[in-house]
Order: C-alpha cells, then sequence, then structure tokens
C-alpha cells in the first residue's frame, strides 16, 4: 500500500462530501435537507483544513459553521416554515444561472489546468518547505502582533458585536 | 504531497454551486446558504495557498511577516460568515414577520 | 502495539492502519461498557437518595439489570411514525452516540493512553459536542411531532447559550496551562486547577450539567410540560441510544472535569512512569466522585423554569465567566510558572527544598499564581453571591414576600 494512493483516497473521499454535499444544498427541494447537505459539505472541508495541516481551522470550522452557523441556518428555516418547499425552489433564470455556474467553472479549472502543466508550471506541485515549528502558536501570534494583523483583528471583532447588536434590533419584535 | 491544483479545483467547483444557488434559487435562506459555499471555497484556497507558499514564517524584503497569511485570512472569513449569516437571517425574519414571505424576488418594494 | 505487528512479519503501513483501528474500537467499547455499569450505579444511587434499594433482583446487587434491560429494548417494536422524516429519523440517535463516544478520542487516561493528543484538543471536544446538539435537533424535526419539535427547541436554545459560559471557562485552563492540549494542560496542573480558579471550575461544571441537560437543567424533556420532548416517537433500540448517549455525556462531563480542574491522572505519584494503571484508576476515581455530585444534584434539586434558566446563563454566568476571565489574564501574566528555576532552587536546599522533595518542584514553580489566583477567586465569589443576594431580596420585596420560612420536615413526614 502505497502512501500516495491513501492521500489519494482521503482526498477523493472529502471530495465527495463536499461536492455531493453542495449539490444536494443547491438542488434539495426541502429547505431542511438543504441545510443537512450543507453539514455534510461544510465537514468535508473540515477535512481538507486536516489535510492541509490546519487542524485549528477544521476544528473551528466544525465548531463555527456546523456548530453556530448552521443551527442557526436550521432555526430561521423552522421559524419560517410555513413557506417552505413552496412553489418550484428555482426562478425563472436558473438555467442562465446554470450556465453562467459552469462557464465560471470552466474557465478556472482551463487556467489552473494551463498555470500547472508545462515544463515550468506556475503553481508549485509540491510544498515550497514543509511545516516549521508550531503553526497553531504562529496563528496565535500572527493574530495579535503589531506588525501583523491585529488591527485587522480588531476590526473583526467590532465587526462581530455589531453584526450582533444589528441582528438584535433587526429581528426584534417592536412592543 | 497531492498537487496544489488538486485543491484548487475542488475549491472551484464549490464556489460555481454556490454561485448557482445565489443565482437561482428563490428562497433568501438557500441564498445564504449558497453564500456559505462560496466563502467556503474561498477558505481552501486560502488554507491551501497557505500550505503550498508559505508554511513556516516567511517574510518579505521589508521584514514584513507573512507566514501566517493565508490561515488569519482564514480566520476573518470566519468572522465575516458569522456576522453575514447573523444580520442575513434577521433580516429574513424580519421581513417574513412583516411581507408573510422569504422569496427573494418577492421583496422588490425599493424598485419603484 | 504496532510495532508488535511489524516485529511479527507485517507491513509497517498495514500494522498502522490496523493499531489505529483497534484503538478506536477499544476506546470506543469502553464508552459503551461503561455505561452499562454507570445505568446499575446511577439506579443503585438514586435509590439510596429516595430512601429505598434500587434494582436488587437481578444477579448479585442487581448487576444484571442494565442487560435485562438491554434485552427487553432490543426485542420491542421499532416504529417509524407517520409523516417522519425517515433517513433523518434513523440517523439520528447514531449520531447521539457518535458524537458523544468521539470524546473520548482526545482523553488522556494517563501519561501514554491517550487516543489523538491533539494540539487543539479542548476545541475539539467542544466541537464534537456540537454533533450531539445537532442530533438532537434532528430527532425532533424528524420525528413529525409537535412535542419533539418544542423539546428540540428548547435543548438547542439552553445549549446553544450554555455554551458561551462553557467556552469563558474552558479559556481559563487553557491561559493557565498556555496550551490547548488536554495532555498538557493535566501536565501544568502540578497544583489541581480547582484550587487556583474554582469560579472557573463551578462555572464550567455548571455549564456542561446544562449541556448534557441533567437536572436541575432537564428542560429538554420536561415530562409535565412537553412530555419527553425530542426523543417522544422513538422506541426499541433508537431510543436506547438517545439513553445511552445521555449517560456516557454524563459521565464525560465528569471525566472532563476531572482532568480540566481536578488534575487529570496526577496525585499520589500516579504520573511516573511505571504506574500507568494508578493514573488510570486516578482519574476514574475523581471521576465517579464528580460523578456521584451530579447524580446527587440530580435526585435532590427540582427543576428550573426555562425562562429562569435562560436568564441565570445570561444574566449571571456570562458576565461573571467574562469578569473571571479578564481577572485571570491580567493576574496570571505576571506569575507565569518558571519550572527550570524551582527545580533549581529545590536542588539548592533550604526552605524551597524541603518543600520541593514533598511535594515536588512543579508545585513551588505554580505557588505564587496559585495563591494570587485563588484570593482573586474567593473575592469574585464573595462579590457574585452577595450579588445574587441583593437581587433576590429586591425580587422578594417587589412581590410583597415578607420572609420565606423553610419548609419544616415534620409538616411532610405527618402526610
Amino acid at each position: 500500500m502505497q502512501p500516495e494512493f491513501g492521500q489519494w483516497a482521503i482526498f477523493g473521499l472529502f471530495t465527495v462530501f463536499i461536492i455531493g454535499g453542495g449539490i444536494g444544498t443547491v438542488s434539495s427541494r426541502n429547505l431542511f435537507h438543504s441545510a443537512l447537505w450543507l453539514i455534510i459539505s461544510l465537514f468535508g472541508v473540515a477535512g481538507f483544513f486536516v489535510l492541509l495541516a490546519a487542524p485549528f481551522l477544521a476544528a473551528i470550522q466544525v465548531l463555527v459553521y456546523i456548530g453556530a452557523i448552521v443551527i442557526l441556518i436550521i432555526f430561521a428555516i423552522m421559524l419560517t416554515r410555513r413557506l417552505m418547499g413552496l412553489r418550484e425552489a428555482v426562478n425563472s433564470q436558473w438555467l442562465y444561472g446554470l450556465i453562467g455556474a459552469l462557464i465560471t467553472f470552466g474557465v478556472i479549472a482551463l487556467g489552473l489546468v494551463l498555470a500547472s502543466s508545462g515544463n515550468t508550471p506556475l503553481l508549485a506541485s509540491q510544498p515550497l518547505s514543509d511545516i516549521t515549528g508550531d503553526s497553531l502558536r504562529d496563528l496565535g501570534v500572527a493574530l495579535v502582533d503589531l506588525n501583523q494583523y491585529v488591527l485587522p483583528f480588531i476590526v473583526a471583532s467590532v465587526l462581530l458585536e455589531a453584526a450582533m447588536v444589528g441582528a438584535i434590533v433587526i429581528a426584534r419584535e417592536d412592543e | 504531497m497531492l498537487p496544489l491544483t488538486a485543491f484548487l479545483i475542488v475549491a472551484a467547483l464549490l464556489f460555481c454551486i454556490g454561485m448557482y444557488a445565489v443565482l437561482a434559487r428563490r428562497n433568501a435562506v438557500a441564498i445564504l446558504m449558497g453564500i456559505e459555499l462560496m466563502l467556503n471555497a474561498v477558505n481552501i484556497n486560502l488554507v491551501a495557498f497557505w500550505r503550498y507558499l508559505t508554511p513556516g514564517t516567511a517574510a518579505t524584503a521589508e521584514g514584513l511577516q507573512v507566514g501566517m497569511a493565508g490561515q488569519s485570512f482564514a480566520a476573518f472569513v470566519f468572522v465575516v460568515a458569522a456576522a453575514e449569516v447573523a444580520v442575513g437571517l434577521a433580516l429574513v425574519i424580519s421581513v417574513y414577520r412583516n411581507r408573510r414571505t422569504v422569496i427573494a424576488e418577492d421583496v422588490d418594494a425599493l424598485r419603484y | 502495539m504496532a510495532e508488535f505487528l511489524v516485529s511479527s512479519g507485517w507491513n509497517a503501513n498495514l500494522a498502522q492502519i490496523v493499531a489505529s483501528v483497534l484503538g478506536a474500537v477499544v476506546l470506543a467499547s469502553f464508552g459503551l461498557v461503561w455505561i452499562i455499569f454507570s445505568i446499575w450505579l446511577e439506579r443503585k444511587f438514586a435509590g439510596r437518595v429516595q430512601d429505598r434499594l434500587g434494582p436488587n433482583r437481578t444477579g448479585p446487587y442487581g448487576l444484571f439489570q442494565t442487560f435485562a434491560d438491554v434485552g427487553k429494548l432490543l426485542i420491542k417494536e421499532d416504529i417509524t411514525p407517520e409523516g417522519a422524516d425517515k433517513h433523518i429519523y434513523n440517523f439520528a440517535p447514531i449520531l447521539a452516540v457518535a458524537g458523544i463516544i468521539a470524546i473520548f478520542a482526545v482523553i488522556p487516561f494517563n501519561h501514554v493512553w491517550v487516543g489523538a493528543d491533539l494540539n487543539v484538543g479542548v476545541l475539539y471536544f467542544v466541537a464534537v459536542g456540537s454533533l450531539a446538539t445537532l442530533a438532537i435537533l434532528l430527532a425532533g424535526w424528524s420525528s413529525n411531532n409537535k412535542y419533539a419539535l418544542l423539546g428540540a427547541f428548547r435543548a438547542i436554545a439552553a445549549l446553544v447559550s450554555y455554551e458561551v459560559p462553557m467556552m469563558l471557562s474552558l479559556a481559563v485552563p487553557v491561559l493557565l496551562a498556555g496550551s490547548m492540549s488536554m495532555q498538557d494542560i493535566v501536565k501544568g496542573q502540578s497544583i489541581a486547577y480547582i484550587f487556583v480558579v474554582p469560579v472557573s471550575a463551578l462555572i464550567f461544571f455548571i455549564s456542561q450539567l446544562a449541556e448534557v441537560g441533567r437536572s436541575p437543567f432537564d428542560l429538554i424533556e420536561a415530562e409535565s410540560e412537553i412530555i419527553a420532548g425530542f426523543n417522544i416517537e422513538y422506541s426499541g433500540m433508537k431510543f436506547a441510544m438517545f439513553y445511552a448517549a445521555e449517560f456516557i455525556h454524563a459521565f464525560v462531563i465528569c471525566v472532563l472535569t476531572a482532568i480540566l480542574f481536578l488534575g487529570g491522572w496526577r496525585g499520589l505519584g500516579a504520573g511516573e512512569p511505571g504506574y500507568e494503571l494508578f493514573g488510570f484508576l486516578m482519574v476514574m476515581m475523581k471521576s465517579v466522585a464528580v460523578y456521584a455530585l451530579v447524580m446527587l444534584i440530580r435526585n435532590t434539586l427540582p427543576r428550573i423554569r426555562i425562562d429562569h434558566m435562560m436568564a441565570f446563563n445570561w444574566k449571571f454566568l456570562v458576565p461573571l465567566s467574562l469578569v473571571n476571565l479578564l481577572v485571570v489574564m491580567f493576574l496570571a501574566r505576571p506569575f507565569v510558572p518558571d519550572y527550570a528555576a524551582a527545580e533549581a532552587a529545590v536542588a539548592a536546599g533550604g526552605l524551597a527544598g524541603l518543600f520541593g522533595s514533598i511535594f515536588g518542584s512543579g508545585f513551588i514553580a505554580e505557588l505564587p499564581r496559585a495563591v494570587v489566583l485563588l484570593v482573586a477567586n474567593v473575592i469574585m465569589f464573595a462579590a457574585a453571591t452577595q450579588l445574587l443576594h441583593r437581587y433576590g431580596e429586591t425580587q422578594r420585596a417587589k412581590l410583597g414576600v415578607k420572609d420565606v420560612q423553610p419548609v419544616r420536615a415534620t409538616a411532610m413526614a405527618s402526610d
């Protein structure tokens, strides 16, 4: 058994999760099923993060996306469930949307294949170096280092705060 | 290791699936889910480029640390996604309460 | 294990995979076998608390009662209600059990027995715990039953809310140990964290109780209000799976409390190499002690109202845990333990050497921080209880209650 084959097998499994879940999300008529397909897709993305040596992001992916965002979406679906599965799921321009999405994918895929083939490919097929040191600690330092991302980090906190206040104000019932 | 292109192509496909959902679905919550898919595709790209191009503590000529750029940006995308869903769903619920609909094209009063 | 297979002529990769799979199976079955015992323990304990004997017919001391129950549940009819979402309905119990058992993967039973010592272990178990939340939601939704859906709504609202103080109090041991790996957190506890940050330990314990849905937070299955909550339509083995998931979860929170705040496998020399089994027993003993507390709470406290539960979380636990985290952050920074210096001081002899030879050099290193934080925690605890007391008094004045008389035991006995 070659390690290369094992990697491809795991990669393929997560790809099936991601793409299958994604297609299920957009094609399912029942919105609740859509949300469940979305969970499968997000789970596959968490698997990709593990493959890419970013376990922290994988844990956050499960915690934030599956544990919070999808639960929130399901809540919204249940609160508005009288209109679920009503009329057709897609609008009149779905065919143009499908064609546009396929063309976009074709262009990106063509670009990627061209960029990674030839004698001197633009995209490296192998990592430039192995992970050195504790990347989790590096990430923590990068987020609070004055020379790195402390300003975006604070802006992100303010954004969360604003979003929280805004969501409460918008969604509360007038008394 | 697997080639970088493999991850990028899966991410591109996921992005296009999300784009189709945004363009074609009628329900506002379904559109939000499509946006989540697109954001996830972006995250895969960010982390894949981080792993293949700048793992470790790389620095530019000016001494600027860029080693964790990919992961940091992915973390910010998480924050933005969470904020977007919170506000988006609050809007959906508010619209549902006032207009009794969650169909995106029925909420077009601003057009007139 | 892997080395043994390789030495008997196996392929190295294959041996690795087989060893990993076997490890996972052993860990998962440990959790499932343990609940057979823990259900018996709980029933016996509840019996004693309620002044009766508990199960005593099947086997010695009723030890085989659980097997009889499992047998009964296995031969019961497996009902799927009309209009249920079949696939989701059948998948939910599996997810409930799997989500809880997956937590065992990061629990260090001693300094070598750990499924996977992830460097994000703490985050991992919170993330996996959210899968259990999802299982409740799926079960409630797919049953096509109003009470089930109501129960699921309640459960999710409670679980999501109580995750906030849980995460905030979890950050404290992570902060003190300087690592999110469970093994490193245990190694950092030369002084168990419950003696350093008791307030965090208390908040963690309370929010975990709410997470499991144990009394006094068992609103998920409040029989008097919503019959049984999310699992109302389930029968037979699927019901048993939810039941098992609840029991494993109840025990897992005890193990987690033991590991994060009670020093895990440390204590009485259990951490030394060569005492692996003793370390394991240490974890189990501490966990069962916490479990006894959980059982005692379950059998003596009444259920609180859902709005009280949410108000208690948002108006008391969340602000308290925020203040707690800030205090610990500011006070712990100047007193980061210097293990190397402490070792040198112990080696140099004198008073430090005397204490060091009794308690170990890690104890000396962590002592200043522990004292400062303990004093701060006691002040915080006093302030918090004082605030609660004041609030209670003003509420009672508002309602016009004169004075609260304790219920007389004699009045109860005369009935």
